[in-house]
Protein backbone atom coordinates (compact mmCIF):
# COMPACT_ATOMS: atom_id res chain seq x y z
CA UNK A 1 0.00 0.00 0.00
CA UNK A 2 1.69 3.39 -0.95
CA UNK A 3 1.20 6.14 1.89
CA UNK A 4 1.96 9.80 1.33
CA UNK A 5 5.14 10.18 3.17
CA UNK A 6 4.62 14.54 3.81
CA UNK A 7 1.02 13.61 5.10
CA UNK A 8 2.97 11.90 7.92
CA UNK A 9 4.33 14.15 11.05
CA UNK A 10 7.67 13.36 11.41
CA UNK A 11 7.28 14.46 15.02
CA UNK A 12 4.64 14.39 17.10
CA UNK A 13 3.40 14.46 20.47
CA UNK A 14 0.11 14.38 22.20
CA UNK A 15 -0.69 14.82 25.70
CA UNK A 16 2.78 14.16 26.74
CA UNK A 17 3.52 13.96 30.73
CA UNK A 18 6.51 14.14 32.28
CA UNK A 19 7.16 14.01 35.80
CA UNK A 20 10.57 14.30 37.62
CA UNK A 21 9.48 13.05 41.45
CA UNK A 22 6.99 15.41 42.54
CA UNK A 23 7.99 18.02 40.04
CA UNK A 24 5.60 18.00 37.00
CA UNK A 25 7.86 19.17 34.17
CA UNK A 26 5.33 18.48 31.27
CA UNK A 27 1.65 18.62 31.66
CA UNK A 28 0.03 17.83 28.75
CA UNK A 29 2.49 18.69 26.00
CA UNK A 30 1.31 18.26 22.45
CA UNK A 31 2.83 19.17 19.13
CA UNK A 32 3.77 18.19 15.79
CA UNK A 33 6.66 18.84 13.36
CA UNK A 34 6.07 17.96 9.67
CA UNK A 35 8.59 17.28 7.33
CA UNK A 36 10.71 20.67 6.36
CA UNK A 37 9.51 22.40 9.16
CA UNK A 38 11.66 24.00 11.77
CA UNK A 39 10.22 24.55 14.90
CA UNK A 40 10.98 26.77 18.12
CA UNK A 41 10.08 25.96 21.37
CA UNK A 42 11.00 29.12 23.74
CA UNK A 43 9.81 29.82 27.59
CA UNK A 44 10.99 30.71 30.22
CA UNK A 45 13.85 28.49 32.75
CA UNK A 46 12.53 25.55 34.26
CA UNK A 47 9.40 25.63 31.84
CA UNK A 48 10.19 21.74 30.26
CA UNK A 49 11.52 22.86 27.25
CA UNK A 50 14.87 20.75 27.39
CA UNK A 51 12.99 18.13 29.11
CA UNK A 52 10.25 18.01 26.06
CA UNK A 53 13.22 17.94 23.12
CA UNK A 54 14.95 15.46 25.02
CA UNK A 55 12.14 12.90 25.16
CA UNK A 56 12.00 13.25 21.43
CA UNK A 57 15.17 11.06 21.64
CA UNK A 58 14.07 9.15 24.47
CA UNK A 59 16.48 10.48 26.51
CA UNK A 60 14.04 11.11 29.20
CA UNK A 61 11.10 8.26 29.52
CA UNK A 62 7.38 9.88 29.61
CA UNK A 63 4.86 9.05 32.18
CA UNK A 64 2.18 9.18 29.83
CA UNK A 65 0.63 10.58 26.31
CA UNK A 66 1.90 9.59 22.73
CA UNK A 67 5.27 10.25 20.89
CA UNK A 68 5.63 9.21 17.14
CA UNK A 69 8.84 10.35 15.60
CA UNK A 70 9.95 8.58 12.25
CA UNK A 71 7.26 6.28 13.01
CA UNK A 72 8.64 5.07 16.11
CA UNK A 73 6.73 4.95 18.95
CA UNK A 74 8.99 6.55 21.70
CA UNK A 75 6.51 6.20 24.47
CA UNK A 76 6.58 2.62 24.06
CA UNK A 77 9.30 0.34 25.79
CA UNK A 78 9.74 -1.93 23.64
CA UNK A 79 11.14 0.77 21.24
CA UNK A 80 14.04 0.13 19.11
CA UNK A 81 16.55 2.84 20.30
CA UNK A 82 19.51 2.62 17.93
CA UNK A 83 16.60 2.85 15.20
CA UNK A 84 15.18 5.86 16.54
CA UNK A 85 18.43 7.27 17.11
CA UNK A 86 19.57 6.63 13.38
CA UNK A 87 16.45 8.77 12.44
CA UNK A 88 17.34 11.60 14.78
CA UNK A 89 19.89 13.50 15.76
CA UNK A 90 20.53 15.40 18.66
CA UNK A 91 22.92 18.90 19.43
CA UNK A 92 23.37 19.66 23.08
CA UNK A 93 24.18 23.01 24.65
CA UNK A 94 28.07 21.81 25.71
CA UNK A 95 28.77 20.04 21.86
CA UNK A 96 30.18 16.90 23.53
CA UNK A 97 32.77 15.96 20.68
CA UNK A 98 35.01 13.13 21.81
CA UNK A 99 38.56 14.87 23.07
CA UNK A 100 40.44 11.73 22.02
CA UNK A 101 39.33 11.69 18.84
CA UNK A 102 40.08 13.76 15.99
CA UNK A 103 37.53 15.77 14.38
CA UNK A 104 37.27 13.12 11.41
CA UNK A 105 37.32 10.21 13.65
CA UNK A 106 34.56 11.89 15.80
CA UNK A 107 32.42 12.28 12.25
CA UNK A 108 33.89 8.66 11.15
CA UNK A 109 32.81 7.02 14.22
CA UNK A 110 29.05 6.68 13.92
CA UNK A 111 28.54 5.65 10.58
CA UNK A 112 31.16 3.15 10.46
CA UNK A 113 30.33 1.10 14.10
CA UNK A 114 26.43 1.84 13.16
CA UNK A 115 25.72 1.55 9.70
CA UNK A 116 28.65 0.14 8.81
CA UNK A 117 30.38 2.30 6.36
CA UNK A 118 33.61 1.65 4.74
CA UNK A 119 36.36 3.48 5.94
CA UNK A 120 37.63 5.45 3.06
CA UNK A 121 33.28 6.21 2.15
CA UNK A 122 32.81 7.51 5.90
CA UNK A 123 36.22 9.87 5.31
CA UNK A 124 34.89 11.41 2.32
CA UNK A 125 31.26 11.79 4.04
CA UNK A 126 32.99 13.69 6.87
CA UNK A 127 35.07 16.14 4.54
CA UNK A 128 31.25 16.30 2.93
CA UNK A 129 29.81 17.35 6.12
CA UNK A 130 32.40 18.76 7.32
CA UNK A 131 32.43 21.79 4.39
CA UNK A 132 28.91 21.79 4.97
CA UNK A 133 29.64 23.63 8.32
CA UNK A 134 32.70 25.45 7.23
CA UNK A 135 35.42 23.57 8.79
CA UNK A 136 37.34 21.51 6.31
CA UNK A 137 40.47 22.53 6.92
CA UNK A 138 39.99 21.05 10.70
CA UNK A 139 39.58 17.72 9.98
CA UNK A 140 42.51 16.56 11.59
CA UNK A 141 42.33 18.91 14.73
CA UNK A 142 41.15 17.59 18.21
CA UNK A 143 38.65 19.16 19.50
CA UNK A 144 40.19 20.84 22.18
CA UNK A 145 42.24 23.18 19.50
CA UNK A 146 38.89 24.11 18.10
CA UNK A 147 37.10 27.46 19.48
CA UNK A 148 33.55 27.12 20.97
CA UNK A 149 31.86 28.02 17.55
CA UNK A 150 33.99 25.77 15.63
CA UNK A 151 33.53 22.95 17.95
CA UNK A 152 29.55 23.30 18.20
CA UNK A 153 29.90 23.34 13.98
CA UNK A 154 31.84 20.09 14.49
CA UNK A 155 29.37 18.85 16.59
CA UNK A 156 26.77 19.24 14.12
CA UNK A 157 28.72 17.86 10.92
CA UNK A 158 29.00 14.52 13.58
CA UNK A 159 25.32 14.13 13.52
CA UNK A 160 24.65 15.60 9.94
CA UNK A 161 27.12 12.65 9.31
CA UNK A 162 24.67 9.66 10.06
CA UNK A 163 22.18 11.37 7.76
CA UNK A 164 19.04 11.78 10.53
CA UNK A 165 15.65 12.62 9.04
CA UNK A 166 15.27 15.27 11.85
CA UNK A 167 17.80 17.30 13.80
CA UNK A 168 17.28 18.43 17.64
CA UNK A 169 18.75 21.49 19.19
CA UNK A 170 19.23 22.37 22.70
CA UNK A 171 20.19 25.96 23.06
CA UNK A 172 23.19 25.26 21.01
CA UNK A 173 24.34 28.65 21.37
CA UNK A 174 24.63 29.24 24.67
CA UNK A 175 27.85 29.05 25.66
CA UNK A 176 28.86 30.95 22.66
CA UNK A 177 29.92 35.11 22.57
CA UNK A 178 27.85 36.97 20.12
CA UNK A 179 30.19 36.44 17.44
CA UNK A 180 30.93 32.50 17.02
CA UNK A 181 26.61 32.64 18.26
CA UNK A 182 25.80 33.74 14.38
CA UNK A 183 28.50 31.42 12.59
CA UNK A 184 26.75 28.27 14.45
CA UNK A 185 23.16 30.47 13.52
CA UNK A 186 24.63 30.74 9.70
CA UNK A 187 24.69 26.77 9.67
CA UNK A 188 21.66 26.32 11.08
CA UNK A 189 19.72 28.91 8.58
CA UNK A 190 21.29 26.77 5.50
CA UNK A 191 20.47 23.07 6.98
CA UNK A 192 16.52 25.16 7.02
CA UNK A 193 17.48 26.36 3.31
CA UNK A 194 18.29 22.62 2.17
CA UNK A 195 15.34 21.14 3.59
CA UNK A 196 16.25 20.50 7.05
CA UNK A 197 13.19 19.04 9.82
CA UNK A 198 14.15 20.55 12.69
CA UNK A 199 13.58 20.98 16.42
CA UNK A 200 15.04 23.61 18.22
CA UNK A 201 15.09 24.99 21.77
CA UNK A 202 16.50 28.32 21.62
CA UNK A 203 17.11 32.09 23.68
CA UNK A 204 17.92 33.64 20.53
CA UNK A 205 14.00 35.57 19.88
CA UNK A 206 15.42 37.25 16.54
CA UNK A 207 16.62 34.64 15.36
CA UNK A 208 13.94 31.78 15.89
CA UNK A 209 11.24 34.72 14.53
CA UNK A 210 13.73 34.65 11.54
CA UNK A 211 14.12 31.07 10.21
CA UNK A 212 10.93 29.21 12.43
CA UNK A 213 8.17 28.06 10.83
CA UNK A 214 6.21 27.62 13.84
CA UNK A 215 6.99 28.84 17.43
CA UNK A 216 6.35 26.36 20.54
CA UNK A 217 5.99 28.98 23.81
CA UNK A 218 6.10 26.66 26.81
CA UNK A 219 5.20 27.79 30.27
CA UNK A 220 4.91 25.65 33.30
CA UNK A 221 5.17 22.23 31.62
CA UNK A 222 2.66 23.01 28.89
CA UNK A 223 2.20 24.65 25.08
CA UNK A 224 0.84 27.98 26.17
CA UNK A 225 0.33 29.65 22.92
CA UNK A 226 1.56 28.28 19.18
CA UNK A 227 1.30 29.69 15.93
CA UNK A 228 3.64 31.15 13.07
CA UNK A 229 6.69 33.74 13.94
CA UNK A 230 4.55 36.20 13.92
CA UNK A 231 3.17 35.48 17.17
CA UNK A 232 6.11 36.64 18.87
CA UNK A 233 5.45 40.61 17.32
CA UNK A 234 1.72 39.94 18.18
CA UNK A 235 1.59 37.73 21.13
CA UNK A 236 -1.75 37.20 22.17
CA UNK A 237 -1.38 35.78 25.51
CA UNK A 238 0.05 37.79 29.36
CA UNK A 239 2.43 35.24 29.69
CA UNK A 240 4.16 35.53 25.81
CA UNK A 241 3.19 39.18 25.40
CA UNK A 242 5.57 39.52 28.75
CA UNK A 243 8.49 36.85 27.70
CA UNK A 244 9.21 38.53 24.63
CA UNK A 245 8.92 42.31 26.25
CA UNK A 246 11.11 41.31 28.64
CA UNK A 247 14.14 42.13 26.87
CA UNK A 248 14.00 38.77 25.22
CA UNK A 249 13.31 39.68 21.38
CA UNK A 250 16.68 40.73 20.11
CA UNK A 251 16.33 42.01 15.82
CA UNK B 1 83.51 -0.91 63.60
CA UNK B 2 84.05 -1.40 60.15
CA UNK B 3 82.18 -3.28 57.78
CA UNK B 4 83.37 -6.14 55.42
CA UNK B 5 81.66 -6.18 51.99
CA UNK B 6 82.76 -8.92 49.65
CA UNK B 7 80.92 -7.86 46.07
CA UNK B 8 82.80 -10.30 43.94
CA UNK B 9 81.86 -13.27 45.86
CA UNK B 10 78.59 -12.52 45.56
CA UNK B 11 78.37 -11.27 41.74
CA UNK B 12 80.22 -14.69 40.96
CA UNK B 13 76.64 -15.65 40.72
CA UNK B 14 75.71 -13.28 38.12
CA UNK B 15 74.14 -15.82 35.95
CA UNK B 16 71.38 -16.85 38.75
CA UNK B 17 70.54 -12.88 39.25
CA UNK B 18 69.83 -12.54 35.54
CA UNK B 19 67.71 -15.43 35.67
CA UNK B 20 65.71 -14.21 38.78
CA UNK B 21 65.27 -10.82 37.79
CA UNK B 22 64.43 -11.55 34.17
CA UNK B 23 61.78 -14.64 35.71
CA UNK B 24 60.02 -11.64 37.80
CA UNK B 25 59.67 -9.20 34.67
CA UNK B 26 58.12 -12.14 32.76
CA UNK B 27 55.87 -12.69 36.40
CA UNK B 28 55.05 -8.70 36.43
CA UNK B 29 54.53 -9.32 32.29
CA UNK B 30 51.66 -11.60 32.76
CA UNK B 31 50.18 -10.69 35.46
CA UNK B 32 49.68 -6.95 34.86
CA UNK B 33 48.49 -7.76 31.08
CA UNK B 34 46.21 -10.30 32.51
CA UNK B 35 45.43 -8.49 35.23
CA UNK B 36 44.62 -4.97 33.51
CA UNK B 37 42.24 -7.22 31.42
CA UNK B 38 40.38 -8.84 34.78
CA UNK B 39 39.91 -5.71 36.30
CA UNK B 40 38.62 -3.64 33.55
CA UNK B 41 36.26 -6.43 32.74
CA UNK B 42 35.47 -6.30 36.31
CA UNK B 43 35.05 -2.47 36.61
CA UNK B 44 32.65 -2.43 33.61
CA UNK B 45 30.59 -5.34 35.39
CA UNK B 46 30.24 -3.32 38.77
CA UNK B 47 28.50 -0.69 36.70
CA UNK B 48 26.20 -3.52 35.29
CA UNK B 49 22.45 -3.10 35.65
CA UNK B 50 22.02 -6.97 36.44
CA UNK B 51 22.40 -7.07 40.67
CA UNK B 52 24.24 -9.99 40.64
CA UNK B 53 27.27 -9.32 38.20
CA UNK B 54 27.57 -5.73 39.73
CA UNK B 55 27.62 -7.95 42.97
CA UNK B 56 30.13 -10.54 42.34
CA UNK B 57 32.36 -7.89 41.20
CA UNK B 58 32.46 -5.55 43.91
CA UNK B 59 32.75 -9.47 46.28
CA UNK B 60 36.16 -10.45 44.38
CA UNK B 61 37.45 -6.25 44.69
CA UNK B 62 36.72 -6.16 48.44
CA UNK B 63 37.89 -9.65 49.17
CA UNK B 64 41.16 -9.07 47.58
CA UNK B 65 41.60 -5.52 48.43
CA UNK B 66 41.12 -6.73 52.35
CA UNK B 67 43.67 -9.96 52.54
CA UNK B 68 47.06 -10.26 52.60
CA UNK B 69 49.00 -11.25 49.25
CA UNK B 70 50.68 -13.89 50.28
CA UNK B 71 47.51 -15.53 51.85
CA UNK B 72 46.35 -15.25 48.47
CA UNK B 73 49.02 -16.82 46.85
CA UNK B 74 49.05 -19.53 49.14
CA UNK B 75 45.15 -20.17 48.67
CA UNK B 76 45.59 -20.42 45.18
CA UNK B 77 48.47 -23.12 45.39
CA UNK B 78 46.90 -25.22 47.87
CA UNK B 79 43.35 -24.65 46.48
CA UNK B 80 44.45 -25.93 42.76
CA UNK B 81 46.51 -29.01 44.49
CA UNK B 82 43.94 -30.20 46.34
CA UNK B 83 41.65 -30.13 43.50
CA UNK B 84 44.62 -32.17 41.78
CA UNK B 85 45.75 -29.75 39.64
CA UNK B 86 49.85 -29.73 39.28
CA UNK B 87 50.71 -27.03 37.98
CA UNK B 88 54.08 -25.38 37.81
CA UNK B 89 55.14 -22.78 40.83
CA UNK B 90 55.08 -19.97 38.32
CA UNK B 91 51.58 -20.42 36.94
CA UNK B 92 50.31 -20.59 40.20
CA UNK B 93 52.16 -17.33 40.83
CA UNK B 94 50.98 -16.05 37.49
CA UNK B 95 47.43 -16.76 38.53
CA UNK B 96 47.67 -15.29 41.45
CA UNK B 97 49.56 -12.03 40.94
CA UNK B 98 46.78 -11.52 38.07
CA UNK B 99 43.52 -11.89 40.87
CA UNK B 100 45.07 -9.93 43.13
CA UNK B 101 46.20 -6.97 40.38
CA UNK B 102 42.92 -7.23 38.76
CA UNK B 103 41.19 -6.30 42.03
CA UNK B 104 43.34 -2.88 42.34
CA UNK B 105 43.00 -2.37 38.31
CA UNK B 106 38.80 -3.00 38.69
CA UNK B 107 39.23 0.23 41.72
CA UNK B 108 41.21 2.08 39.96
CA UNK B 109 39.42 1.83 36.22
CA UNK B 110 36.36 2.47 37.87
CA UNK B 111 37.42 5.98 39.00
CA UNK B 112 38.54 6.64 35.31
CA UNK B 113 34.59 5.28 33.98
CA UNK B 114 33.25 7.75 36.55
CA UNK B 115 35.45 10.80 35.35
CA UNK B 116 34.01 10.46 32.05
CA UNK B 117 31.33 13.24 31.71
CA UNK B 118 27.74 12.23 31.04
CA UNK B 119 27.36 14.06 28.19
CA UNK B 120 30.11 12.42 26.19
CA UNK B 121 28.09 9.11 26.44
CA UNK B 122 24.51 10.91 26.03
CA UNK B 123 26.53 12.34 22.16
CA UNK B 124 27.10 8.82 21.75
CA UNK B 125 24.36 7.09 22.80
CA UNK B 126 22.46 10.25 20.54
CA UNK B 127 24.75 8.79 17.39
CA UNK B 128 22.80 5.19 17.78
CA UNK B 129 26.25 3.63 19.33
CA UNK B 130 25.39 0.51 21.54
CA UNK B 131 26.48 0.23 24.93
CA UNK B 132 29.76 -1.95 24.18
CA UNK B 133 30.80 0.31 21.32
CA UNK B 134 30.20 3.16 23.88
CA UNK B 135 32.68 1.42 26.52
CA UNK B 136 34.87 0.80 23.28
CA UNK B 137 35.21 3.90 21.48
CA UNK B 138 34.15 6.71 24.05
CA UNK B 139 34.57 5.80 27.51
CA UNK B 140 37.88 3.10 27.50
CA UNK B 141 40.75 5.54 26.50
CA UNK B 142 40.08 8.45 27.59
CA UNK B 143 39.33 6.36 31.09
CA UNK B 144 42.83 4.78 30.94
CA UNK B 145 44.31 7.75 29.79
CA UNK B 146 42.67 9.49 33.17
CA UNK B 147 44.01 7.08 35.67
CA UNK B 148 47.33 5.86 33.88
CA UNK B 149 49.71 7.23 36.76
CA UNK B 150 47.77 5.29 39.25
CA UNK B 151 47.81 2.37 36.70
CA UNK B 152 51.75 2.30 35.75
CA UNK B 153 52.06 2.85 39.88
CA UNK B 154 50.13 -0.45 40.63
CA UNK B 155 51.73 -2.38 38.09
CA UNK B 156 55.35 -1.57 39.24
CA UNK B 157 54.03 -2.35 42.53
CA UNK B 158 52.63 -5.66 41.51
CA UNK B 159 56.11 -6.39 40.25
CA UNK B 160 58.17 -5.76 43.49
CA UNK B 161 55.26 -7.19 45.47
CA UNK B 162 56.49 -10.62 43.49
CA UNK B 163 59.05 -11.44 45.62
CA UNK B 164 56.24 -12.90 48.26
CA UNK B 165 56.41 -15.83 45.24
CA UNK B 166 59.67 -16.88 46.55
CA UNK B 167 57.53 -18.49 49.16
CA UNK B 168 55.87 -21.14 46.85
CA UNK B 169 59.47 -21.58 45.15
CA UNK B 170 59.12 -19.47 41.73
CA UNK B 171 62.63 -18.91 41.06
CA UNK B 172 61.94 -15.29 40.65
CA UNK B 173 64.77 -12.53 41.94
CA UNK B 174 63.89 -12.73 45.78
CA UNK B 175 63.95 -16.47 45.91
CA UNK B 176 67.24 -16.73 43.85
CA UNK B 177 68.73 -14.17 46.35
CA UNK B 178 67.72 -16.25 49.02
CA UNK B 179 69.48 -19.25 47.69
CA UNK B 180 72.47 -17.14 47.12
CA UNK B 181 73.12 -15.70 50.68
CA UNK B 182 72.58 -18.92 52.13
CA UNK B 183 75.38 -20.43 49.87
CA UNK B 184 77.97 -17.30 50.27
CA UNK B 185 76.96 -16.36 53.52
CA UNK B 186 77.11 -12.32 52.35
CA UNK B 187 73.66 -11.80 53.02
CA UNK B 188 74.03 -8.02 52.96
CA UNK B 189 75.78 -7.96 49.49
CA UNK B 190 73.32 -9.98 48.10
CA UNK B 191 70.37 -8.04 48.95
CA UNK B 192 71.68 -4.79 47.85
CA UNK B 193 72.35 -6.60 44.74
CA UNK B 194 69.14 -7.13 44.29
CA UNK B 195 67.69 -3.92 45.75
CA UNK B 196 69.43 -2.11 42.62
CA UNK B 197 68.21 -4.76 40.65
CA UNK B 198 64.08 -4.51 41.53
CA UNK B 199 64.91 -0.58 41.02
CA UNK B 200 66.42 -1.34 37.10
CA UNK B 201 63.23 -3.50 36.70
CA UNK B 202 61.10 -0.63 38.18
CA UNK B 203 62.41 1.67 35.70
CA UNK B 204 62.50 -0.58 32.59
CA UNK B 205 58.42 -0.84 33.66
CA UNK B 206 58.03 2.44 34.16
CA UNK B 207 59.70 3.18 30.37
CA UNK B 208 57.40 0.50 28.90
CA UNK B 209 54.57 2.24 30.19
CA UNK B 210 55.70 5.60 29.23
CA UNK B 211 56.42 3.94 25.75
CA UNK B 212 53.24 2.32 26.02
CA UNK B 213 51.29 5.74 26.75
CA UNK B 214 52.75 7.18 23.40
CA UNK B 215 50.76 4.45 21.43
CA UNK B 216 47.68 4.65 23.08
CA UNK B 217 47.52 8.38 23.68
CA UNK B 218 48.06 9.90 19.90
CA UNK B 219 46.50 13.29 21.17
CA UNK B 220 48.75 13.66 24.06
CA UNK B 221 51.56 12.87 22.02
CA UNK B 222 50.59 15.67 19.64
CA UNK B 223 49.08 18.40 22.28
CA UNK B 224 51.43 17.56 25.24
CA UNK B 225 48.08 18.27 27.36
CA UNK B 226 45.92 15.86 29.81
CA UNK B 227 42.66 15.12 28.37
N1 LIG C 1 16.84 14.85 35.57
C1 LIG C 1 16.09 15.71 36.31
N2 LIG C 1 15.79 15.41 37.58
C2 LIG C 1 15.02 16.25 38.31
N3 LIG C 1 14.51 17.41 37.86
C3 LIG C 1 14.79 17.77 36.61
C4 LIG C 1 15.59 16.93 35.75
N4 LIG C 1 15.71 17.54 34.55
C5 LIG C 1 15.01 18.69 34.66
N5 LIG C 1 14.44 18.84 35.87
C6 LIG C 1 13.58 19.95 36.30
O1 LIG C 1 12.52 20.07 35.39
C7 LIG C 1 12.22 21.41 35.15
C8 LIG C 1 12.26 21.69 33.67
O2 LIG C 1 13.58 21.53 33.22
P1 LIG C 1 14.02 21.78 31.74
O3 LIG C 1 15.48 21.50 31.69
O4 LIG C 1 13.16 21.03 30.82
O5 LIG C 1 13.77 23.33 31.59
P2 LIG C 1 14.14 24.30 30.39
O6 LIG C 1 12.86 24.89 29.92
O7 LIG C 1 14.97 23.60 29.40
O8 LIG C 1 14.98 25.42 31.14
P3 LIG C 1 16.32 26.19 30.67
O9 LIG C 1 15.89 27.30 29.79
O10 LIG C 1 16.87 26.70 31.96
O11 LIG C 1 17.21 25.20 30.01
C9 LIG C 1 13.20 22.23 35.96
O12 LIG C 1 12.57 22.64 37.15
C10 LIG C 1 14.31 21.28 36.25
O13 LIG C 1 14.90 21.58 37.48
MG1 LIG D 1 17.04 23.70 28.87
Amino acid sequence: MQQNPSSEPIVSLRDVQKSFGPLRVLDGVSFAVQRGEVLALIGRSGSGKSTALRCIDRFEKVDGGEIVVCGHRVDRPDVDLRALRQDVGIVFQSYNLFPHLTIEQNITLAPCAVKGMATAQARDLARKVLAQVGLEEKLHAYPEQLSGGQQQRAAIARSLAMQPKVMLFDEITSALDPELTSEVLKVIEQLAADGMTMVMVTHEMGFAKGIADRIVFMHRGKVHETGPASILTSPTTPELTQFVGTGNLKS
Amino acid sequence: MSIQLDFPAVLERWPSFLAGAALTLELAFFATVLGALIGTLAAVGRGSRSAAIAGACKVYVEAIRNTPLLVQIFLVYFGLASLGLKLSAFTVAVAALTINVGAYTAEIMRAGFEAIPRGQIEAAEGLALSRLQIYWHIILLPAIEKVYPALTSQFVLLMLASSVCSQISAEELTAVANYIQSDTYRAFETYIIVAVLYIILSLVMRAGFWGLGLVLFPRRRRLGTPL
